[in-house]
């Protein structure tokens, strides 16, 4: 079987900023692919040169064998690209905007209709609205489904779910994988480290670098240490109580608790008394799995 | 942890016409909280945070902000709170001086404490080298902890901040999560609100709202065992169900 895209020894720099450098890998046919890292790692640049909108200095990427740089014109035709930014015509009605879209791509709403049903009947009933007046998660969806609509073998989502409520982003996750069943290849970017676990696999990038590419669980089972959360009503004194035990490898604050690891992997009675003296009599530690956000930090912090 | 209630609201309703949407409000947020104040699209927060900041008058109940009410004297309250915004806070084609010294003089606070602040701030952030440094040139983090700072450089008692940590890596969101401890742990009320469940966790309550109403308000995990849920993206989405179709 072939990859939808080989990506090796990519680097672009614009001026005297690296946005990628040097990275390299795969994604199979019919996978969700997620990119996950902050604003600025490099994600939307990947993008650009995935979709042939931008031409690496360094590297070679291949979309289902075809080269993006020399072969733009065959590949365009297969790819279908929602930008970050909200880039439909904002004057245009959504019955419109979807019309245009098929015509540019030579096809008709109806032949590829089946493929944006989902999605497009939930916003259907305001076809005649204009798309500067739809709201966030209708715009996601009218987005999607001008993305969709010339029936492309690779789907490049640019951080889909940035700005959307969670009960849109939950939905806007179950239309992605309803589309599993018609051999798209999607690949999806987010700063948020939560969607890891909606892909088959994920690249987690960071300035310009990408830090590891595996399954979700994978990743999240390569923490190297025990993960301890503790909890106080006293967050901050916690934090700075934890650093100064001489134990302490890190501990970070996460969620309502802090994340902890320690020399030697285990919670003592000493730790309690230590945190007793600094005034910190309230403590409950447990033993907790390890997320993609731990994992992540990890990796930031490993010394080059 | 002290008692005090900066933010006190009773029976707040505001309509636009005969839409309703704030519909018979009432919470308080103690001094020294984070308070995450979370809703689908459309649910009625930005309303009820344009009102709490002194931009939009109820058109009935009574809010009070700061010790000031909002009905009568929004002015008092603009100049007890600080914003925050991860989509806006600072100017970027100013300095990071330029920048303190500018918010400062909105703020109206007098030449020789702006300066004495701004010398404070840079010195408890380690900007000395920054000082004079265009915003567009810093990083991320560095521009999120410098809007935070300015902020409450006026010594709000309150400082509200939209999605705070949304797109930053994982190390600068955990920093920026200490300095809001710390600011809470100084007795100032930090006032959250945002789309990502995961910014919610770090929050000491949350109330969630839905179709102009708060329809749930505890802590984190008091939430989460009630809706038997391991998550407050999944409590959300429990019960935050819009309308789909409108949505």
């Amino acid at each position: 079987m072939q990859n939808a895209i080989e990506a090796s020894g990519v680097s672009k720099k614009f001026g005297s900023t690296t946005a990628l450098d040097d990275i390299s890998f795969t994604v199979g046919e019919s996978e969700v692919f997620g990119f996950i890292g902050p604003d600025g790692a490099g994600k939307t640049t990947l993008f650009r040169i995935i979709t042939t909108l931008l031409i690496p200095d360094e590297g070679v990427v291949n979309v289902f064998g075809t080269n993006t740089v020399t072969g733009y014109r065959e590949l365009r035709k297969n790819i279908g690209y929602m930008p970050g930014r909200f880039s439909l015509y904002q004057d245009l009605s959504v019955e419109e905007n979807l019309n245009f879209y098929a015509t540019v791509f030579g096809t008709t709403v109806k032949e590829n209709y089946d493929l944006i049903s989902d999605i497009y009947t939930h916003i259907e009933p305001f076809k005649k609205r204009l798309a500067g007046q739809l709201s966030g998660g209708m715009k996601q969806k009218l987005a999607l489904s001008c993305a969709l609509i010339h029936k492309p073998k690779l789907l490049v989502l640019d951080e889909p779910t940035t700005g959307v409520d969670a009960v849109s982003r939950s939905e806007f996750w179950d239309m992605l994988s309803k589309l599993r069943r018609h051999n798209i290849t999607i690949i999806v970017s987010t700063p948020y480290m939560d969607e890891a676990t909606r892909c088959d696999r994920v690249a987690l990038i960071q300035a310009g670098k990408i830090l590891v590419v595996d399954k979700p669980e994978i990743i999240q089972s390569g923490f190297s240490r025990k993960l301890f959360a503790v909890k106080s009503v006293m967050k901050h004194q916690l934090i700075g109580a934890l650093r100064k035990y001489p134990e302490t490898i890190t501990a970070w604050p996460f969620g309502d608790s802090v994340h902890l690891t320690l020399r030697d992997n285990k919670i003592d009675q000493s730790l309690y008394s230590f945190l007793e003296r600094e005034g910190i009599s309230d403590t409950v530690i447990i033993e907790t799995p390890a997320g993609i956000e731990d994992r992540f930090l990890e990796l930031m912090n490993k010394p080059e | 942890m002290m008692e005090d209630k900066v933010i006190i609201v009773r029976n707040l309703v505001k309509k636009f016409g005969s839409f309703v949407a704030n519909d018979n409000l009432s919470f308080d947020v103690n001094r020294g909280e984070i308070f995450g104040f979370l809703g689908a699209n459309g649910a009625g927060k930005t309303t009820a945070i344009r009102i709490l900041s002194g931009l939009s008058r109820p058109t009935s109940g009574e809010v009070m902000v700061a010790g000031y009410d909002a009905g009568k004297e929004p002015e008092m309250i603009k100049r007890n709170i600080g914003y925050m915004s991860q989509k806006f806070s600072l100017y970027e084609d100013l300095t990071v001086k330029e920048n303190i010294m500018l918010y400062g003089g909105i703020y109206g606070m007098k030449l020789a404490i702006i300066k004495q602040r701004t010398e404070e701030l840079l010195e408890r952030l380690n900007f000395r080298d920054y000082a004079n440094r265009i915003i567009s040139d810093l990083p991320l983090g560095l521009r999120q902890k410098l809007a935070f700072s300015v902020a409450l450089l006026h010594e709000p008692r309150i400082v509200f901040l939209d999605e705070p940590t949304g797109g930053v890596d994982p190390i600068t969101r955990r920093q920026f999560w200490e300095m809001i401890y710390e600011t809470a742990a100084g007795g100032i009320t930090v006032f959250v609100t945002t789309h990502y469940m995961d910014e919610a966790e770090y929050c000491d309550r949350i109330s969630i709202m839905n179709d102009g109403k708060i329809v749930a308000l505890d802590t984190p995990e008091n939430l989460k065992q009630k809706y038997k849920a391991s998550t407050v993206e999944e409590v959300f989405i429990k019960i935050a169900r819009p309308d789909r179709i409108q949505s």
